[in-house]
């Protein structure tokens, strides 16, 4: 089982634009289509949500390979990474509280929501699958927040847009046409998908 | 019986997590270019969220309020397991082409969903119930989409060929947009269904209402 052999920089800008967590694969979608409706609160989520990503690639990597893995508990990988998941979300809460309690108040609430956020476990069970090695995994973790970051960004500034406009049939007003605009979204992210390749 | 029926009827039509909630499309969504696997998926979330919400329902009074959102993954998560476990010993080919999106299950939001705002104020029963109706609610709208995904994508249904010859596979179908372009166009046809459906309610009582004075005089 080795480690694919891709480059560092093409994995990360492959995790933030063609196989973009969210519009790719889906991941994180709830939160994303309700909190996309506030641009700052999307900033702030952003943030949190990279930093999660990225942290918890790095400790769940060292707890599948250096306990998982020896223990033979495979089987228990999934309730382990949530509470490796639970526990890092707590630790950073606290640490962000005692440094800075300006950003603590600006992503207070988001913070626990982000333990039940499907992108940080499809994070790692995909780091898990593909067999990637540590330096990988960070960078996959941390390309796959930014790139999650990025898109709720995006929507977040095409919905302001949207609110404004009248011309919408009424029966897709709000989600449905929110849904249309991540499609059209998800068109543009993969059309470059040719160029690089992770899989 | 009429709790239940109440709660059937809600789970699968008037508060479906799909189109009412906007839950849970996160894992399942990207199985759906495949009629087959979509099957598996909607059965182990609504397996899932029955066997939680019962489960849950059961423990409501034992789990001290400050760690029960973490009590509530965990149980989520051993019937995740259990899901996976059966997949990888009966299915392993189903099993690798859903990859991690099983495990997914746990995150999904239809399960924590469900255990917050319904299993953990009602009874074990009930709340089984109300397990059972969510997931099958969600899953018929995902059965749909599938339908179309394969149907347009490869020509397929359940992976046999029902499309002629000279038929050319859509490639988007296959892709990530299309299944947030038909989620979206299902929402819209089922929020027009439902307006009007309601503006029917509204026009009817006040002609019942202005009738029945106008009978009593």
């Amino acid at each position: 089982m080795n480690a694919p052999n891709v480059g560092i920089l093409s994995l990360f800008i492959a995790s933030i634009l063609t196989s973009n967590i969210l519009l790719a694969n889906f991941l994180g979608t709830c939160s994303f289509i309700s909190i996309s409706k506030d641009f700052k609160s999307s900033m702030g989520l952003g943030i949190a949500v990279t930093m999660v990503i990225g942290i918890c690639s790095a400790v769940c990597w060292v707890v599948l390979y250096y306990i998982i893995v020896p223990l033979g508990i495979e089987y228990l990988s999934f309730i382990i990474f949530i509470i490796v998941i639970a526990g890092v979300v707590q630790m950073l809460e606290m640490i962000i509280d005692r440094f800075s309690p300006s950003l603590y108040m600006a992503l207070g609430i988001f913070l626990p929501l982000i333990t039940v956020n499907c992108a940080v476990l499809g994070v790692i069970l995909f780091m898990q699958i593909r067999y990637y090695n540590f330096i990988q995994a960070v960078v996959f973790g941390f390309g796959s927040g930014a790139g999650w970051w990025l898109s709720i960004m995006l929507l977040a500034s095409i919905r302001r847009k949207l609110d404004n406009n009248n011309a919408i049939p009424a029966g897709l007003k709000g989600t449905g046409i929110t849904l249309i605009t991540i499609g059209f979204m998800a068109m543009a992210f993969i059309g470059f998908s040719g160029m690089i390749a992770i899989q | 019986m009429t709790a239940l029926r109440k709660v059937m009827k809600d789970g699968l039509w008037t508060n479906t997590p799909i189109f009412v909630q906007v839950l849970g499309i996160c894992s399942t969504l990207a199985v759906t270019n495949n009629l087959r696997n979509t099957m598996i998926m909607v059965l182990g979330v609504t397996f899932a969220t029955a066997m939680g919400s019962w489960t849950l329902s059961l423990l409501k009074d034992l789990i001290p309020r400050k760690v029960r959102m973490i009590v509530q993954v965990l149980v989520l998560s051993f019937y995740v397991i259990i899901i996976d476990i059966l997949l990888r010993a009966y299915q392993p080919a189903i099993s690798k082409q859903l990859g991690p999106y099983v495990g997914l299950i746990i995150t999904n939001c239809i399960l924590m969903g469900r255990a917050e705002a319904f299993a953990a104020a009602n009874k074990p029963g009930l709340s089984f119930a109300d397990g059972l109706a969510n997931g099958l609610g969600y899953g018929w709208v995902l059965v749909c989409i599938a339908f179309i995904r394969e149907l347009l994508g490869f020509g397929t249904i359940f992976g046999f060929k029902v499309m002629g010859g000279n038929f050319t596979p859509w490639t988007i179908m296959v892709m990530a947009p299309s299944a947030f372009f038909l989620v979206a166009s299902a929402l819209w046809v089922a929020n027009v269904y439902k307006a009007r459906a309601e503006a029917k309610k509204k026009a009817a009582p006040p002609n019942q209402g202005s009738a029945a004075p106008a009978a009593q005089k």
